[in-house]
């Protein structure tokens, strides 16, 4: 079948699309967007996480027939500037925290977190560990990344 | 493999009623996972997502009418105050991102014994709305668990909703899982007060093929507490009703041995978790709703 979406802010439509397959599948396999990971195709990981129509989902659950007409944003379009070079807030925070090692969790990460440092300016600690609690990372032991998310909200607070 | 987009309520039930084997997808949180692995190759799937009614909830009298796929998100976020036992529960559920997409009728419809809706629905008298071509029904929670992953839907049913009664009392949730996040329930229990009837209900999950109440330790309770004049005075509960409460809750559950437990702990767990959740909910009646009932 085909499945017409926007991602990114871009129309796009993909064909020969299995009615069994993912939007994560769609995504990596057919519209040459492989930022969103594959690791455990059951929502565990959170290294697939995009956002759907604004909210955070695993895009290995969502089957690629109910993204028909929907809008997904993926880790490849939250670098900002005219050509996408230019790092979003959260990006430059993980880089100048240190919160990446291998680099494998991080866009699902990422994301989750760039919704956060939107939906709420100035997260507690709990409310970042709640909000990155569905996304697994197994090099940085996660303090690194929660210091990239607290300075992502600090540094969006002073641009204000 | 068949993708089945109703647009409408009327053209589901058409469909389903057209294609009894077409598997319901809303959320996707349990079925993707089964299609990802191989697990399952069904011949039709059949999308509720553009379905609106389904992602709304509505208070009817003393009743909250619960679309079957308004997102546990929505639950927790709008609902604490009506369903509080089923917001509770709706919190330990997978991660974000997961209630983000995940509702209650994908629970019913699953029917895991480790689902973790199921306790809450049970304690606070749910009916499950089923719906098809041929009309609608309501099937009470606990006679809509029927084995492992069965439930009591015809091949031409559809859930379309959840009718829970408002909460009239105090409510509570208690999971046993290795972390707060992204766990399957070990064992999970679920307790409301209705102080309005004079009664309490209980759901055990987990810990048994299908969800349970604990009936033997519902009646006990509830005699307990007119005995002892406890919802007029809403005296505090003598430990040793608490412990009765707490064995009855264990002496209901029939668990197995599995990966994330022995039944020997679950039955231990889910007694423990009894006697909590009677702590928690009656001090919140002679605290809170009392007192504020009285002022």
């Amino acid at each position: 079948m085909r499945v017409n979406l926007t991602v990114n802010g871009r129309p796009q439509q993909a064909d020969d699309v299995w009615e069994g397959e993912s939007l994560l599948y769609v995504l990596r396999e057919r519209l040459g967007l492989p930022g969103s990971k594959n690791a455990c195709e059951q929502g565990e990981c959170g290294s697939c996480t995009v956002r759907l129509d604004g909210v955070p989902v695993c895009a290995c659950l969502v089957a690629a027939g109910q993204a028909e007409g929907r809008e997904v944003v993926t880790v490849e379009g939250l670098a900002t500037g005219g050509d996408g070079t230019e790092l979003s807030l959260v990006q430059q925070a993980f880089t100048d925290a240190g919160a990446v090692q291998c680099g494998f969790c991080t866009p699902g990460l990422l994301v989750a977190a760039d919704e956060l440092v939107r939906r709420n300016p100035d997260p507690s600690d709990a409310d970042i560990r709640e909000a990155l609690s569905g996304n697994l990372c197994r090099c940085t032991g996660y303090e690194m990344i929660l210091d990239a998310v607290r300075l992502a909200a600090a540094r969006a607070g002073e641009a204000g | 493999m068949e993708f089945l987009r109703p647009g409408s309520w009327e053209e589901a039930l058409a469909a389903k009623a057209e294609h009894p084997a077409a598997v319901p997808i809303a959320g996707g949180t349990d079925v993707m996972v089964e299609i990802n692995f191989d697990r399952r190759r069904p011949e039709y799937l059949l999308d509720l997502n553009r379905i609106g009614d389904l992602y709304e909830w509505e208070t009817v009298g003393d009743e909250v009418r619960l679309g079957a796929s308004v997102p546990y998100t929505r639950i927790m976020e709008e609902l604490r105050a009506e369903l509080p036992g089923l917001a509770l529960a709706a919190h330990t559920v997978g991660s974000p991102q997961i209630r983000n997409r995940a509702g209650v009728g994908g629970n019913l419809g699953a029917a895991s014994p480790a689902g973790d809706s199921h306790p809450p629905l049970l304690a606070a008298g749910a009916r499950v709305e089923a719906a098809s071509v041929r009309g609608t029904r309501l099937i009470p929670a606990e006679e809509f668990y029927t084995g492992v992953k069965r439930n009591a839907l015809a091949p031409d049913e559809l859930i379309r909703a959840v009718r829970i009664a408002r909460a009239d009392g105090p409510q509570q949730f208690s999971k046993v899982g290795t972390r707060n996040a992204m766990v399957i329930a070990v064992c999970a229990f679920s307790l409301a007060l209705h102080p309005r009837t004079r009664t309490v209900r209980t759901g055990i999950g987990s810990a048994a093929p299908t969800p349970v109440r604990a009936r033997a330790a519902e009646d006990f309770l509830a005699a307990a507490l007119d005995e002892g004049g406890c919802w007029e005075t809403g005296r505090p509960l003598p430990p040793s009703a608490a412990r009765r409460f707490a064995e009855l809750a264990a002496g209901a559950c029939n668990p197995i041995d599995d990966v994330r437990g022995t039944a020997r702990y679950r039955r231990h767990a889910v007694a423990v978790m009894a006697r909590r959740t009677l702590g928690w909910t009656w001090d919140a009646y002679r605290g809170g709703e009392r007192g504020a009932r009285c002022a």
